[in-house]
């Protein structure tokens, strides 16, 4: 049997996508594509970026020819289709072929929309010399061509596209003045107060001029364009004229064939043309229930729809239309837009913020508990919880103010790690997280791979830093959370509980024997979080394999990024001596140590130190390691305390030392970081610690956990307050125990502690509920009597070569040379 | 043209880790990997310049002390869209680690 022939009339994003939908499915079919343009497929979209210069040409190719052909697809460019024989089931080219099809597909997009003013045409010769619309690639560098050598241009049209030719044109000549026969900016999608916002921000901030309630009657000039006359008789002043007034779908062709045409071409919910079995019609040129879009979300799913009926592959596809939601950078400004623009019934809610002076507008707009429409103006933080709510119609929270900004909590930008996996992160190719995850886990780990593989990032390109973030997160990569989210390490692929399990029913003492048994492949991401684990698990017992650890924790100090370390000696509570001042002082001196600072922990850093000379400085300083590199307990920062400080109801310092003594060197699933404070003043920062200890009147003393002050910043909460620094001693341990047997692997006290709830915490920690207290407690105190200054580790390399220079070029052997 | 440098002993390199040598001016990280065989690779991490012997490694990657990114120790191929590493063959006889330039 013969394959189907199938036609395609328009090479635009419409048609191409579509091509790409159907041969994704496995469609077989002849495949020929008409291309009015002489080029390959671009993205339209991007043709702002090429006027404002940051995008060339070349970038903005979504298929070169290379794709066509490969495909088996004969494209040709160049040639307008001018007439349909339905009954013949060919169509006809304007350079006079026929081509029969079995199968057709029309896609002939938009074109720009010209008012009619008087003079914006020269007879027989198109538009008047100057005057421009702003559709193609050709359009676009005719225009481009032209404003380098003027000065002052007119932009008709105040909506999306004409405010992006504003911008763009400003990069090639003086002065832009934009008009607009509305009463506000993009008033398709913005109320009156959100254009006025707008409007006001591209004025001030961009300095293009704006006419609103303009209607422009003709273009002034005898030869080339001097200015245009707006209703009313004012002029303005201009040599180039750019008309942005909006798109009409380029349906001709469809009606000179005689197919229903309206606004567009009158499609069914299989994308056929009213009433015909094999035409398709796809994008701009398509009329939907009504709709006729212009955008290009609602052109993927026409595409999706259509392939799947065309092909086979799910012959009930139904297209039920899109919901409209856009977020996007308009001219350099933040927009957002949804649904309603205002209020339309008495009952509905409406909440507006506006800040005029920072160019922010924001509204939403609520029905029976449901977001019925929004819009944000000049900042788009809150655009994606926005959308989600508005796309699947998620109830509002009772807090309606928590829509429009966010309430306290964590940062504003969403963490990917909690997105769902349905969400969309690209909203011009439909690529949800889900779709971006599994692509990396199918084995193509960069940025730029995944967006070529799901394309995601290659419509307007907004969304490339979130895409970016999802797969380095996926990755594994630098962030904190894993992408198979309940395993302790990536490697492995087990919680924390069954990997302890595993760990103790096999006896699995060594990172190698945990791969062996239940990982498969050794993971080099995994090894430093077994490491630790399983230190923690064993003890003295643990199989202590090199290679397992981390850099820092095979030479017990910190990698600076040039390859250098930095040496932080203990400094017990923040308390020194006049004699070990003096010793770092001349450790440093002797070997020209290149900065020496305060760090935040209250300890003193030698920074800038090569590794080969890490254990003679070790040596030389004679003090024990401040374990300023590892995922350990680090330090225990305090106040001066009631020794000498007027307000001191406790003695802070003693107490710090105390737990440094004790704790020190203590790894754990991450950094732990320790305070104590004299009073509730609060100076040692106890509140935002790991664990943080607050003395206060009456010889109590409170103590917090789970608080930080670095990336993230959360106040610990209250675990207990006790009456002596003896119990603090004990809750300490038994709480970091706690932490240590079930965080996972990087997770800080200030995301473990409100993950288990400080309820539980207490109830385990305190009052001992779960009956573990006595284990805690005897286990803590084991790894207590298990630690070793690792700074002894000096006299004699632990293995070949553990403090050789892996850079720069210095003490390296000479090798000789063979024939 | 092929050149033959003898670097050492193997056992100059613990089992799993990294070492840096210096090589007609170039500085090549050679590892040795769990199942006994070796890799060399440019020494210089191509993102910000950090000392890849340094990295922890697996029979398939080595990963950057600095930053994380991840290097295909046979191709030296970035596993995470930084650019490509030099690799170097290299072979252990008779006790020798000897790689080829």
């Amino acid at each position: 049997m013969n394959r189907q022939r199938l036609v395609v009339i328009g090479n635009g994003m419409a048609g191409a996508r579509t091509v790409e939908e159907i041969l994704a499915r496995g469609g077989d079919f002849d495949i020929t594509m008409f291309g009015d343009e002489p080029y390959g497929n671009y993205n339209r979209i991007m043709l702002s970026n090429v006027l404002a210069g940051v995008e060339d040409e070349s970038g903005i190719f979504l298929n070169d020819l290379s794709w066509y052909a490969d495909n088996g697809i004969t494209l040709h460019t160049g040639v307008r289709i001018d007439r349909i024989d339905r009954a013949a089931r060919t169509v006809h080219g304007s350079d006079g072929s026929v081509t029969g099809y079995d199968k057709l597909v029309i896609a002939t997009g938009s074109s720009a929309w010209v008012p009619p003013m008087k003079g914006v045409h020269v007879p027989g010769r198109g538009y008047h010399q100057g005057v421009f619309v702003f559709r193609t690639l050709d359009d676009t560098r005719a225009m481009i061509r032209y404003a380098r050598e003027h000065e002052r241009a007119v932009v008709i049209g105040g909506g999306l596209l004409g405010l992006e030719a504003a911008r763009g044109l400003q990069n090639h000549l003086g002065h832009v003045t934009l008009v607009h026969a509305m009463g506000h900016l993009m008033n398709t999608q913005l109320n009156e107060r959100a254009g006025r916002t707008l409007q006001a921000t591209v004025e001030k901030k961009l300095g293009i001029d704006v006419v609103v309630d303009g209607m422009t009657t003709e273009i002034l000039g005898k030869h080339a364009v001097t200015g245009v006359k707006l209703a009313g008789g004012r002029v303005i002043d201009c040599d180039v004229v750019v008309v942005a007034a909006g798109i009409r779908p380029n349906a001709q062709v469809a009606a000179d064939s005689g197919l229903t045409v309206e606004r567009g071409i009158v499609v069914d919910d299989q994308m056929r043309a009213a009433g015909e079995d094999d035409i398709y019609v796809v994008g701009e040129c398509a009329q939907h229930r009504g709709e006729v879009y212009g955008l290009v979300a609602p052109l993927w799913d026409q595409a999706k729809v259509l392939a799947d009926h065309v092909t086979g592959a799910d012959a009930g596809a139904v297209y039920a239309g899109s919901q409209v939601a856009t977020k996007l950078k308009v001219a350099g400004v933040d927009v957002a837009a949804m649904g309603l623009q205002s209020p339309e019934r008495e009952d509905d809610e409406l909440l507006e913020f506006a800040e005029p002076g920072r160019g922010v507008y924001k509204n939403v707009i609520i029905r029976d508990d449901r977001l019925v429409g929004a819009t944000l103006v000049g900042d788009n933080s809150k655009a994606l919880s926005l959308i989600k709510t508005f796309e699947k119609g998620l109830p509002v929270p009772e807090d309606r103010a928590a829509l429009l900004f966010d309430l306290g909590g964590p940062a504003a930008e969403e963490s990917v790690a909690d997105m769902p996996d349905d969400e969309q992160v690209c909203n011009c190719n439909g690529v949800s997280k889900g779709a971006l995850r599994s692509c990396v886990d199918g084995g193509c780990k960069t940025v730029s791979g995944v967006m070529d593989k799901t394309r995601a990032g290659k419509g307007c390109g907004t969304c490339k830093p979130l895409v970016q973030r999802i797969v380095e997160w996926a990755n594994g990569g630098e962030a904190e959370e894993d992408p198979a989210a309940s395993y302790y390490v990536p490697g492995v692929p087990m919680p924390k509980p069954e990997l302890m399990d595993a760990i103790r029913r096999y006896e699995l003492r060594s990172v190698s024997s945990v791969f062996a048994k239940l990982g498969g492949e050794e993971d080099a991401k995994s090894k430093m979080g077994l490491a630790s684990l399983l230190k923690m698990m064993w003890g003295d017992r643990y199989v202590d394999e090199r290679d397992a650890r981390f850099i820092n924790d095979r030479v017990h100090a910190n990698i600076q990024r040039d390859g250098t370390f930095s040496v932080v000696p203990q400094m017990k509570g923040g308390v020194t001596t006049p004699a070990d001042l003096k010793r770092i002082a001349e450790v440093a001196e002797r070997h020209g140590v290149p900065m020496v600072k305060l760090t935040g922990g209250q300890r003193i850093d030698l920074l800038g130190i090569p590794k080969e000379k890490l254990p003679q400085i070790w040596a030389e300083l004679d003090m024990p390691s401040g374990y300023a590199y590892a995922k350990s307990f680090r330090t225990v920062k305090t106040c001066v305390g009631s020794d000498f400080c007027r307000f001191g109801v406790g003695d802070s310092t003693a107490l710090g030392i105390a737990l440094e003594e004790r704790y020190q060197g203590i790894e754990g699933p991450g950094k732990m970081k320790l305070a104590v404070t004299g009073c509730p003043r609060n100076c040692a920062e106890a509140y935002v610690k790991d664990l943080g200890v607050v003395a206060i009147d009456g010889g109590k003393w409170e103590i917090y956990v789970g608080g930080a002050a670095g990336a993230h910043v959360r106040k610990g909460d209250l675990l207990a307050t006790v009456g002596s620094p003896a119990e603090v001693i004990t809750l300490t341990g038994r709480f970091l125990q706690y932490y240590r047997e079930n965080g996972n692997w990087l997770e800080r006290t200030y995301a473990w502690v409100p993950r288990v709830g400080i309820e539980k915490i207490r109830a385990v920690v305190v009052d001992d509920e779960d009956g573990i207290a006595a284990g805690l407690d005897a286990r803590m105190d084991a790894a207590v009597a298990a630690y070793r200054d690792p700074w002894k580790e000096r006299a004699e390399p632990v293995t070949p070569g553990q403090f050789r220079t892996s850079l720069p070029l210095t003490v390296l052997p000479k090798v000789p040379v063979r024939a | 043209m092929r050149t033959l440098r003898i670097l050492g002993p193997v056992h100059d390199i613990p089992v799993g880790e990294g070492r840096t040598f210096a090589v007609d001016g170039e500085m090549i990280a050679v590892f040795r990997l769990r199942d006994g065989s070796i890799r060399a690779l440019s020494a210089v991490c191509p993102h910000r310049g950090g000392p890849l012997a340094d990295g922890q490694i697996d029979l398939k990657q080595v990963v950057c002390p600095l930053h994380l990114y991840a290097w295909d120790l046979s191709t030296g191929c970035s596993l995470s869209g930084q650019d490509p590493v030099s690799v170097y063959p290299v072979r252990v006889d008779n006790e020798q680690l000897i790689l080829e330039m």
